[in-house]
């Protein structure tokens, strides 16, 4: 008799059968992918992918490298971390990288000096009033944008029944007319120290981690989390138990929203700058990174953690092409085969696992 | 033929006073009148079409009664949704399983009234333990087996499935359970474990609506058989003192009991 942890009335059940968390296998697709790009330089190019080869530095990993992996994802894995909310729920939101844009715009009008290098900011927006703000004024105005946002995805998908899909291209093309709109298409520049500070360094990356960690937590141990996993597994059985689907995705399309958010208010600290075309394809990279990370497009399966490893995969990929030299309009075309070719993968696991039932 | 003694209200568990439905000019149930007594188990039969899911759905509130009163548990009661029926004592098992695939068996048994132990909104953390062990008491008292409770829906057989629906029942202190069509998707085997499940709650003296086409499932389990045709309940008859030619007669339409000889 094999062990019976939970077998119940003489059943017994083998926990050695348990089926190996998707997660594994996105890790080991991680592991599998640094080991191709480490086989590719020590072989054809001399140099290590991941390792230190150089004298004058102590240090055992090529931390530049890993530091770079790893900061190039974190603004759109931000992001990511709303949409595999939505995606979990069965939906989606192209919306994402334009609310970046609006929500950058927007955050960064509050958020400028009055002088620059003792003259009058060039790029000024407004007037005095808004010159110098606290960094919370400009903080919490791009929350509120992103959560606008999100609400009427949400309010819209709940409640008019369009397909999520429609619901939130249009949101996408709505708030690229507002980024643009918003200041006659120039940038906003000049940020104040404390607004400068949110994306400097490595701080996208601890508020990546921060906020994955955070999601994660809630969506394992909450009722959210239950729910929203609910609703992207049988919507209907959802509703027939009593739980408030419409209600719920307002909530998470509106997290999702405050996440985009979050994302736009690190991005223009981080480059000083608001630009209207800021977080262009930014949604389809946070949708890839997600579905990389085995977040099914059908709703219901996958977890923040999944996509941590997607995003990861996604930083791999384009440090490697960059290390081995491949021009950028190649790693242009290579991530429209990477997306492509996840869903594919995507669908080959659904269609698995309902045969295998 | 069994007289129903409508004011009889001692020991009556269900009571529907002219319940009706209309989905625009289609009159799918009219003027249902219909008793359960507490410990009774009662078959609704009928043909495709002839009202017995959507007398079901307005009592469990999935939809809003065009008319009439419902009466359970000695008020009259006018649900606004399927969970505060549930909450009232009315526990479910539908035709389609509204089970989540993707959830493991206590996920699944508290969705829509998760325990928690803090309460913080849509953010409550979740009591998994306590949840855990709930489902192993459900199941055990329904004597329900399923080898592996955290296992996803996913992984289990379409037996395993109706048995978990059947299970919030008893993990619930329900005080009325109805099974739509319970055994209809299911095998041999997975058919009889449903059906012993049904008379473990007949011994414990749970009351139980069970619609079902299975005659001998009827007549094997059921006390009473309340068939309905086009609409309407057109017979009501003890399990003792009918047989099956009978009760397909009353389904067809060949017969109609006399006390319901104006509807026909």
């Amino acid at each position: 008799m094999a062990h019976t942890t939970h077998g119940i009335g003489g059943l017994t059940y083998d926990p050695a059968k348990k089926a190996r968390p998707p997660e594994l296998n996105v890790f080991v697709a991680l592991v599998l992918i640094v080991v191709a790009f480490e086989a590719i330089g020590r072989l054809f190019l001399g140099e290590s992918f991941l390792f230190n080869t150089r004298d004058n530095v102590d240090a055992i990993f090529n931390w530049p490298r890993l530091n770079i992996i790893i900061l190039q994802v974190s603004i759109v894995g931000i992001i990511a971390v709303g949409v595999t909310q939505v995606i979990l729920t069965g939906g989606i939101d192209l919306s994402s990288g334009s609310v970046v844009g609006a929500t950058a715009m927007i955050a960064m009008s509050f958020a400028q000096t009055a002088l620059v290098n003792g003259n009058p900011n060039p790029k000024a927006i407004f007037g005095d009033w808004a010159m110098d703000l606290p960094v919370i004024v400009p903080v919490l105005v791009g929350l509120g944008c992103g959560l606008a946002a999100g609400l009427v995805n949400g309010v819209f998908i709940a409640y008019t029944r369009i397909p999520p899909f429609i619901a939130t291209l249009g949101m996408m093309v709505f708030a690229r007319g507002l980024s643009r709109w918003w200041s006659n298409g120039n940038p906003i520049s000049f940020p104040t120290e404390g607004y400068a500070a949110i994306g400097k360094g490595m701080m996208p990356v601890l508020i990546f981690v921060l906020l994955a960690v955070l999601f994660h937590l809630i969506l394992t141990y909450t009722v959210y989390g239950k729910h929203t996993y609910a609703i992207g597994s049988n919507e209907d059985a959802a509703r027939m138990s009593g739980i408030k689907v419409n209600r719920h995705k307002v909530l998470v399309y509106s997290i999702a929203g405050m996440l985009a958010a979050i994302a736009a208010v690190v991005l223009s600290s981080k480059n000083l700058t608001a630009q209207a075309g800021m977080g262009v394809m930014y949604e389809l990279d946070a949708i890839a990174m997600a579905v990389i990370g085995g977040i099914s497009l059908k709703g219901g399966r996958g977890s923040i953690l999944g996509t941590v490893l997607g995003a990861l995969i996604f930083g791999v990929i384009i440090s490697g092409f960059t290390f081995v030299k491949l021009d950028a309009y190649y790693q242009e075309m290579v991530k429209g085969v990477i997306i492509v070719g996840a869903v594919v993968l995507d669908q080959w696991r659904q269609r698995r696992s309902s045969e295998r039932t | 033929m069994s007289e129903l003694r409508l004011h009889d209200m001692g020991d009556i568990v269900l009571e529907t006073r002219d319940l009706t439905k209309h989905y625009g000019g289609v009159h799918a149930l009219e003027g249902a009148n219909f008793i359960l007594r507490k410990g009774e188990h009662v078959a609704i039969m009928g043909d495709n079409g002839a009202g017995k899911s959507t007398f079901v759905r307005q009592i469990t509130a999935v939809e809003q009664r065009t008319r009439g009163e419902v009466v359970f548990d000695g008020r009259a009661v006018h649900f606004a949704g399927p969970l505060e029926a549930r909450e009232a004592g009315i526990e479910t098992v539908f035709q389609n399983l509204a089970l989540a695939d993707d959830l493991d068996v206590p996920s699944n048994l508290f969705l829509g009234r998760e325990k928690v132990l803090f309460n913080l909104g849509p953010f409550s953390i979740l009591d998994r333990k306590a949840m855990r062990e709930a489902t192993m008491r459900g199941l055990e008292k329904t004597g329900v087996k399923i080898p592996n409770i955290l296992n996803t829906i996913r992984n289990m057989s379409g037996g395993q499935r109706q048995c978990v629906a059947i299970a919030r029942t008893a993990a619930f202190h329900s005080k009325l359970t109805i099974m739509d069509e319970p055994t209809a998707a299911l095998g041999v085997q997975e058919t009889a474990q449903v059906e012993n499940i049904i008379r473990t709650l007949k011994k414990q003296g749970e009351p139980l609506i069970l619609i079902s086409h299975n005659m001998r499932q009827v007549f094997d389990l059921m006390d009473r058989i309340v068939v309905f045709r086009r609409g309407r309940i057109c017979a009501n008859l003890n399990v003792a003192e009918t047989n099956p030619e009978d009760v397909v007669a009353y389904i067809t339409g060949a017969k109609t009991g006399a006390e319901y000889a104006d509807v026909a």
